[in-house]
């Protein structure tokens, strides 16, 4: 019992320091001159390794039954997914307005 | 039909048949605590609010010519700093949890504490964000660089991420009173942690899309 603990507390700091690393990487990939799409990837794949990290490890999950997982994120994602369907009308304007001007 | 259906419900949960007992509604399927499942339940539906909110936020800005950077090194500074206090309260959550488990009452009060004053650290630091920038005259529908909207996604965004915060500071307090009185349970703990996590969660996306992908570079 007294091992698995201090286990526990070493795999809560290892997080807490590979959160703050990957925080690190982002502000200095904020300074390089990439392209607007080719740095949000970045970010957004960086940022959703970190969610995952506070999901699992921080928020518990991944010691929790599957059934919770399956219930709780496979549905958020599609969601997700569904929303991305507005960025075919964002980019109709971004072209309708440099028509106009 | 009510009590027939009950007692052997009841009888099968005690010897933990769970094909007999999940359908029967007796059971707890996810093997936790009714609270904490209807937190992670709030937590979804949340997390499609602010998603609601940040894909607007990309709809703007992907249809706006001249969408504004006026991040300078020093508001990417604070932001970083606020990453970094919202990090290290999630932590003394997760500290706070452990020692409410382990029966330790001023334990999981202190770390309680802690995490709420990390909370309210970040809450100071934002705040002298925005006022930076209403300073410079920037505006719900107005500011002086580019798209007038710039100022209505900024505000909403962080806004939103900000009244969690505060929510989240007045909610770990009262449980941290009410565990120190030994009026919540641990459950209650670890229940206000996952909201507090999720909150930091947040902010991992709020950060790089609000403030690093308009950093100001030139």
């Amino acid at each position: 019992m007294e091992h698995a603990e201090t286990a526990g507390l070493r795999i809560v700091f290892s997080v807490w320091f590979g959160l703050l690393g990957l925080t690190v990487l982002e502000v200095i990939l904020a300074y390089r001159q990439l392209p607007l799409q080719t740095m949000l990837t970045m970010l957004m794949f960086l940022s959703v390794i970190k969610a995952a990290l506070i999901i699992a490890y921080f928020m518990h999950l991944r010691y929790e039954q599957a059934s919770l997982f399956v219930t709780l994120i496979p549905a958020l994602v599609f969601i997700l997914i569904m929303m991305t369907a507005i960025f075919a009308d964002s980019s109709r304007l971004a072209h309708m307005r440099s028509l106009v001007q | 039909m009510a009590s027939s259906v009950d007692s052997p419900i009841s009888a099968a949960t005690v010897h933990g048949d769970h094909d007999v007992t999940v359908w029967g509604g007796g059971a707890s399927p996810y093997s936790i605590p009714s609270k904490k499942l209807g937190m992670w339940l709030f937590i979804v539906s949340d997390a499609i609010t602010f998603s609601a909110v940040i894909f607007a936020y990309g709809y703007l800005r992907l249809a706006a010519a001249d969408w504004p950077r006026p991040f300078v090194a020093a508001s990417i500074g604070n932001a970083t700093v606020m990453t970094f206090v919202l990090l290290s309260s999630s932590v003394a959550m997760v500290l706070a949890v452990r020692a409410s488990g382990l029966g330790k009452v001023s334990g999981a009060v202190g770390w309680l504490v802690a995490t709420a004053l990390g909370g309210v650290v970040f809450d100071i630091l934002h705040i002298h964000e925005w006022l930076g920038l209403i300073g410079e005259g920037v505006r719900p529908f107005h500011n002086p660089w580019g798209t007038p909207m710039f100022g209505a996604a900024f505000f909403t965004m962080t806004g939103l991420h900000m009244l969690h915060v505060t929510i989240g500071v007045v909610y770990l307090l009262v449980i941290a009173v009410g565990f120190g009185r030994r009026k919540f349970s641990a459950t209650d703990v670890e229940v206000s942690g996952l909201y507090w996590h999720f909150v930091d969660l947040v902010w991992m996306f709020i950060f790089p899309l609000v403030y690093l992908l308009s950093a100001k570079t030139t």
